[in-house]
């Protein structure tokens, strides 16, 4: 470990710029919120928590988004892990493109899959109309908590899937090997072995699963027909058309944080128990299955992938389908990109400002935390460590209320700027880029460093000159994970948002409230043809395919 | 320009642990110096004080005259070996070898001369445009150590720079390591815990333990007349026997197990008096015979290893010892045979009882007193 000499280096200025910029644009609008949840005409007031725990109603909507959002963990890993098993202990056929397949499956902003299955299973969609045609009568409904569910599970079982892939990459063979000498083969293995081995990540999926379940809003708004949640229930207070109130939106937004902030907790305590280092000397040979059991395998696996992908597919084919009004009609045309172009260049002008400001500021800061933190350890960067992971908790639609309570008023009015867009997206992204960016880090020795010191360097520039270097890849293939997610974000923008700073993104969102399916399926199919570019520029870059979130 | 390195009462401390109480020693200008001891021992703490790595909480640490404790690193002109190489994984191997160069702004041709020069005295000129990569273990090892010697640098120090290679080439690389830093004659110092890679590469070694040095030697010095205890068992394999040390007629005797005696003649003169003692037995210090004077011993176990034969036996009393024997061209004693064991009494050492102290005569110990 590098020793410091003089107090008052650069490294130590460092660290109290990155405490600054944390207390003022995370701990500060923290602060506000709560101070906004407790206060009424000046006063301090606990009236908003005591009208939500008195009015079932709102306890009904926690219930909800409880009920919800472990009913999707609990799919998302029933689905995730065998598919993981699968694909890294089978040969499937076209594995390479199922892996896209998935990758672009959980880029995909949320409430696009909704909408492509309100399309497909709604009252009048075409898959409902199909089944009904065979049947004689409607098949039960996808509206309201099974519609969610299923919505929600899709959309995040690919998360499952790589995490659990990534930790079977680390799975010994010979561990496999043992277990068979003793008798422990076929599915006893997969409960026996691969489960318990798999287990800190799985609860680590878990927990990234239920977080998003459970912060997401655009799925149970347009699938949940009624079906209140807990985001929800924040926006509608605070954008609502009737009877907004935002201090009780504050207040609830507390609630949430409190909520989220105890199954994170609870999380860490679980996964601590399962603790273990693996690094495998020998990764697992995929092997080919036979007979009935390869069938079974590669329809498990080509199934669930497709009804991952169909929502998307179906988005991509509306989008080239002629509109009258704003219904189908049959026929193909480019109407529907027509109607969106006038407003295009800004949403894409938009779209790569915000995202490549965000995006530099977040790796930057980054890399100088993840050096603050492995290998400058202090209490002072403990401080800056805890304070990076506390927007991990927070749900991304009341980050955007902080924001908006803390900053639309003076001294620094900052709504409706694009700056604050930028602020946002960095404090909803910087976690998880710091979390692979310290792992990067913590993989390099820092005799490296020393090295290049003995020979000469000073210490910022053996730093630069030979570390940053070789995290090279490890932050190029983050950046691009931390940009697809960047443009797909739309719990924090769709608050902050206005005419002047409206992204892609938030502009599908616009064009799916308002009902014009065509224009939103073409922007859609204009996203995804980003994301899929990002991806695969990534994939490029990226020496091992393992992916942080 | 090689320096001599004073090591002056230094202090190491890690919060409130203290690694190295108060350590002096003199390295001298040109040697191979070598720190040796177990793992903990504070060998590499030392070896990063001199680095500039680790800061040093008390005493001085000077190359020459000029105190360099509050020097930076990158301003000690120093080279140093690591034990995992930290070859830049990003940079081929004539860069690896020319960064320092660079980061001394020399003119581009004397830096590729340079390069070029280090290169082919390690044997990796044929590797300059690869990655490292591509190296194998053995070279790697090689660019670190062209790396390290291009700047010209006034110490060398090596930390364990053997441990990561297989046995065979630890074998072949010390023996590179000894040629170049005699053709340099550059200051070294170097860590190892491993006592046979010590021997064969050192001028002087000196061995710790528990952060303070028991020891500074030549290895024939270590080998043959250890300072204590410690440095008997560390340094090669020895067999310790319980003995007492009686003045006979003015002159000292020292009685074994089972009454066996012999004449001392290398006694300190302030440690002749009657005493109970610890001997120390190296494997070849032991004669077999079948029934002359000696401690009666059975033979357990034997292991034929072709220029020798191992023999594991347990005296009358209970005590287990390893003998080792030239093999003979006859055969092997059997397991079970009872035998006498004499000691060649010039070569064994004797100990205070509380293994402190060698009382003989010829003990090499260069530490720095006060």
């Amino acid at each position: 470990m590098v020793e410091r000499k003089k107090k008052g280096d650069v490294w130590t200025l460092m660290s109290f710029v990155i405490l600054a910029l944390y207390g003022l644009f995370l701990i500060y609008p923290l602060i506000r919120l709560l101070v906004e949840s407790v206060t009424k005409d000046g006063g301090f007031t606990l009236e908003y928590f005591a009208k939500f725990f008195s009015n079932s109603y709102y306890g009904e909507t926690l219930l909800h988004s409880f009920l919800l959002s472990i009913s999707a963990t609990l799919v998302s890993l029933v689905l995730g892990v065998p598919l993981a098993y699968f694909y890294n202990m089978y040969e499937i056929k076209g594995r390479n493109l199922i892996q896209i397949i998935i990758i672009l499956c959980c880029m995909s902003a949320p409430f696009i899959g909704a909408y492509a299955w309100v399309q497909l299973r709604g009252n009048n969609g075409i898959i409902t109309q199909f089944i009904a045609r065979i049947i004689g009568h409607k098949p039960p409904s996808i509206y309201g908590f099974r519609g969610i569910v299923l919505v929600l599970a899709l959309q995040l079982y690919p998360l499952v899937f790589m995490l659990v892939s990534g930790a079977l990459k680390n799975v010994d063979s010979s561990l496999l090997e043992a277990a068979q000498n003793m008798g422990v083969g076929g599915v006893r293995r997969f409960f026996k072995m691969i489960i318990p081995l798999c287990m800190p990540t799985i609860l680590a999926a878990a927990l990234l699963v239920f977080m998003r379940a459970f912060a997401d809003y655009g799925t149970p708004l347009l699938i949940g027909r009624g079906y209140q949640t807990f985001p929800v229930i924040i926006y509608n207070e605070y954008f609502g058309e009737t009877g907004t109130d935002h201090n009780f939106a504050a207040a609830v937004s507390v609630i949430a944080i409190v909520i989220t902030a105890i199954i994170f907790l609870f999380q860490k305590w679980a996964s601590n128990r399962f603790a273990f280092n693996m690094n495998a000397l020998h990764p697992i040979q995929r092997k080919p299955a036979k007979g009935l059991k390869n069938v079974l395998i590669h329809a498990y696996t080509y199934i669930i992938v497709f009804l991952a992908f169909m929502p998307q597919m179906y988005v991509m084919y509306c989008s080239f389908r002629k509109t009258s009004g704003k219904i189908f009609v049959d026929g193909y045309d480019m109407g529907s990109y027509q109607k969106v172009a006038r407003d295009l260049p800004l949403e894409i002008k938009n779209t790569f400002l915000i995202g490549l400001l965000a995006l530099a500021a977040v790796v930057l800061l980054a890399i100088l935390i993840a050096y603050l933190v492995v290998r400058r350890r202090s209490k002072l960067n403990d401080t800056i460590d805890t304070a990076s992971m506390i927007p991990y908790i927070i749900p991304g639609s009341v980050v955007g209320i902080a924001l908006v309570v803390a900053f639309n008023r003076q001294p620094m009015v900052l709504t409706g700027t694009m700056f604050i867009m930028v602020v946002a997206l960095c404090i909803r992204r910087i976690p998880y880029t710091i979390r692979s960016s310290v792992a990067v880090l913590q993989q390099i020795p820092i005799t490296v460093e020393e090295a290049a010191i003995s020979l000469g360097c000073s210490r910022m520039k053996a730093f630069f000159k030979a570390t940053v270097p070789m995290m090279r890849n490890g932050i190029l293939s983050g950046a691009i994970l931390s940009w697809v997610t960047i443009i797909t974000e739309l719990s924090t923008g769709v608050i902050l948002y206005n005419r002047k700073t409206i992204t892609l993104t938030l502009a599908i969102y616009a064009q799916v409230t308002r009902g014009s399916d065509g224009p939103a399926a073409a922007l859609a199919t204009i996203l995804n043809v980003l994301t899929i570019s990002s991806m695969l520029i990534f994939m490029r870059v990226s020496k091992n395919k393992d992916i942080t979130f | 320009m090689s320096v001599d390195i004073r090591i002056d009462h230094v202090v190491k401390k890690y919060g409130n642990n203290t690694v190295i109480p108060d350590l002096s020693v003199d390295i001298r200008q040109g040697e191979f110096f070598t720190l040796l001891g177990p793992s903990g021992c504070g060998k590499t703490t030392l070896l990063r004080m001199i680095a500039g790595f680790n800061s040093i909480e008390g005493g001085s640490v000077y190359f020459n005259d000029k105190r360099v404790n509050d020097l930076d690193p990158s301003r000690r002109n120093i080279g140093m070996v690591f034990q995992n190489y930290a070859i830049f994984p990003h940079l081929s191997v004539r860069n690896n070898v020319a960064f320092g160069l660079k980061e001394r702004r020399l003119p581009r041709a004397e830096i590729a001369a340079q390069t070029d020069k280090f290169m082919k005295l390690m044997h990796i000129d044929e590797y300059a445009d690869r990655m490292p990569d591509r190296l194998s273990g053995g070279q790697q090892q090689r660019v670190a150590l062209a790396r390290a010697l291009v700047i010209q640098p006034d110490v060398l120090l090596m930390d364990e720079p053997l441990s990561n290679l297989d046995a065979k080439l630890r074998v072949e690389m010390r023996t590179v390591i000894k040629e170049i830093q005699n053709s340099v004659g550059i200051t070294t110092v170097y860590v190892t815990h491993d006592q046979e890679e010590a021997m064969a590469v050192s001028d002087r070694i000196a061995v710790m333990n528990l952060g303070v040095i028991q020891q500074i030697g030549t290895p024939k010095a270590l080998y043959q007349r250890p300072a204590n205890l410690f440095v008997a068992s560390f340094i090669g394999r020895t067999n310790i026997l319980q003995g007492r040390m009686t003045m006979t007629g003015g002159q000292p005797v020292l009685t074994l197990e089972g009454g066996y005696s012999v004449p001392l003649n290398h006694v300190l003169p302030d440690c002749r008096q009657d005493a109970p003692v610890q001997v120390s037995v190296r494997p070849e210090e032991f004669v077999i015979s079948p029934d002359g004077e000696g401690i009666r011993a059975r033979i357990d176990d034997s292991v034929f290893l072709g220029l020798n034969t191992h023999y594991f036996v347990t005296t009358r009393e209970g005590v287990k010892a390893e003998i080792v024997q030239e093999s003979q061209i006859d055969s092997i004693l059997p397991k079970g045979l009872e035998v006498s064991l004499a000691v060649k009494k010039e070569k064994i050492n004797v100990l205070t009882a509380d293994g402190a102290r060698n009382i003989l005569e010829g003990v090499q110990n260069d530490i720095t007193e006060g």
